[in-house]
């Protein structure tokens, strides 16, 4: 049946993507932060991040292959799930002896993933026909203003704060498991279980008081 | 006591099965939960029906033949037991209680509660096992020194009976924790390293043929395991089929 098909090198492979993209959101929200700390701190990082060759030929390709990989591999492996139990249980109470994030991961990360599909329409699409379409000239003081007029909008505001209680379950289980699939299991366990709970929940409450701390702070129109 | 029972009647592996209502009556809750249904059988059979077929053999927890969903958990909602050493004490008077096979591609009915899991006696037979020379020379195995709490883990990973309580309450139907109990018990014994990259290699591969969902580590085989298998043997597990894939 060979490695590419095996259960265990598949669930590996989730796990080592979903490690990746952990790292990423933690990146990510330090980034952001500096948009609460310091406005040109954020524009300065944005302009980097935006402009760097090795950000924008390297990192980004391999964030976006992380995304797809973990993504199509999950929907592959719950098609794969619920192929094995094809006659369903009249009375079955999962709830007994598992937590709800970690049976429903396909559901936070469906909600994850069409969130993703409005921060692309959001930021990223506006970005890329911002310097490739439209061909401005690079402006290193337009992002805070822009990304401070994205959240005037209170119901994006509100699917911003949804995705991100949906994130944090989804990490919750996923980001504690993944040590367990990569065979990860010993006395730091339960230090390191510990820690990733806490991490499942600082980093998407980091982002909701980001988003609603910008909200909040609207700039004048005249800056828009 | 008196109870209502939902049952799954299938006649055989090809006919579409449903779930009847038995009403019964003088239920002791000192009586077992086989003996509970052993009482419905010769109810059954008086009123000249066909007897609800189970899976059965030693009644003392050791031999892991039953193996019943009841009210939505493998082998009901006490822990540590399997369905012959559940109690009726642990139902009230007037209680429902809805009784299905274990669920799974891998555990095909063969008569109403009744299961084939053959597919585990496969997983054991691709390597679940020590190639010994018996011919009159084989050292005592007592004579080989083994780490007390490797010996311990090993020990506790083989109290597996096998049951199918894994597969029945993962979500995907997952043989994990059965494989890597039967992984594990070999993997931590000086006697099981000679094959152990073969063994781990060939397990996984048959466990997957046979079906089995994957393993999204939601803890719930080990909560209603009957004999407590820890999920660290499913770490172990895949820690010795990475170290075996890379060594080919």
């Amino acid at each position: 049946m060979g490695i590419i098909s095996s259960s265990i090198a598949r669930k590996v492979a989730m796990a080592l993507s979903g490690l990746f993209l952990v790292f990423f959101l933690g990146q990510h929200l330090v980034i952001n932060t500096t948009a609460v700390l310091s406005p040109d701190t954020f524009n300065s990082w944005s302009h980097f991040m935006g402009n760097n060759g090795l950000v924008q030929g390297l990192l980004q390709p391999i964030l976006i292959f992380g995304v797809v990989f973990h993504f199509v591999m999950g929907f592959v492996l719950e098609l794969k799930n619920r192929s094995s139990r094809a006659v369903k249980y009249a009375s079955y109470k999962g709830a007994t002896n598992a937590s709800w994030a970690s049976r429903n991961m396909i559901i936070s990360g469906l909600v994850i993933l069409s969130f993703l599909g409005l921060h692309f329409y959001d930021f990223w699409i506006p970005e890329m026909i911002h310097k490739y379409v439209e061909s401005h000239p690079e402006d290193p003081t337009r992002y805070y203003t822009e990304t401070v007029h994205k959240f005037e909008n209170p119901v994006r505001v509100g699917l911003y704060v949804v995705s991100f209680g949906l994130l944090a379950m989804h990490l919750w289980h996923g980001f504690a498991s993944s040590f367990q699939s990569v065979g990860f299991n010993n006395k730091y366990s339960v230090a390191l279980t510990r820690f990733a709970k806490a991490y499942a929940i600082l980093i998407p409450v980091g982002f909701i008081f980001i988003a609603i701390y910008l909200h909040l702070n609207q700039l004048p129109p005249s800056s828009h | 006591m008196k109870l209502t029972l939902k049952i799954w009647r299938q006649e055989n592996n090809k006919a579409k099965g449903e779930i009847k209502t038995y009403p019964i009556d003088g239920i002791e809750g000192d009586m077992s939960f086989l003996e509970m249904l052993d009482v419905l059988n010769e109810q059954l059979i008086n009123q000249g029906d066909n007897p609800v077929v189970f899976d059965h053999d030693c009644r003392e927890g050791i031999c892991g033949s039953c193996s019943l969903q009841i009210n939505g958990e493998p082998h009901g909602p006490d822990r540590l037991v399997t369905t012959c050493q559940l109690h009726m004490r642990k139902f009230s008077d007037g209680d429902t209680i809805v009784i299905e096979p274990f669920r799974a591609k891998a555990f095909p009915v063969v008569k109403d509660l009744m299961i084939d899991r053959s597919a585990f006696d496969r997983i054991q037979h691709a390597g679940g096992y020590i190639s010994v020379n018996t011919s009159g020379n084989t050292i005592d195995a007592n004579a080989i020194p083994v780490n007390k709490e490797d010996a311990d883990n090993s020990f506790a990973a083989a109290t597996c009976i096998g049951c199918g309580a894994c597969v029945a309450a993962c979500k995907n139907a997952s043989a994990m924790l059965f494989t890597s109990a039967k992984v594990s018990q070999y993997a931590l014994l000086p006697q099981g390293q000679v094959e152990a990259t073969q063994r781990v290699l060939s397990m996984v591969e048959q466990m997957d043929k046979e079906g089995f969902g994957n393993c999204t580590n939601t803890g719930a085989c080990e909560v209603e395991c009957p004999k407590g298998i820890s999920l660290e043997n499913i770490a172990r597990m895949n820690r010795e089929y990475l170290s075996a894939s890379l060594k080919g």
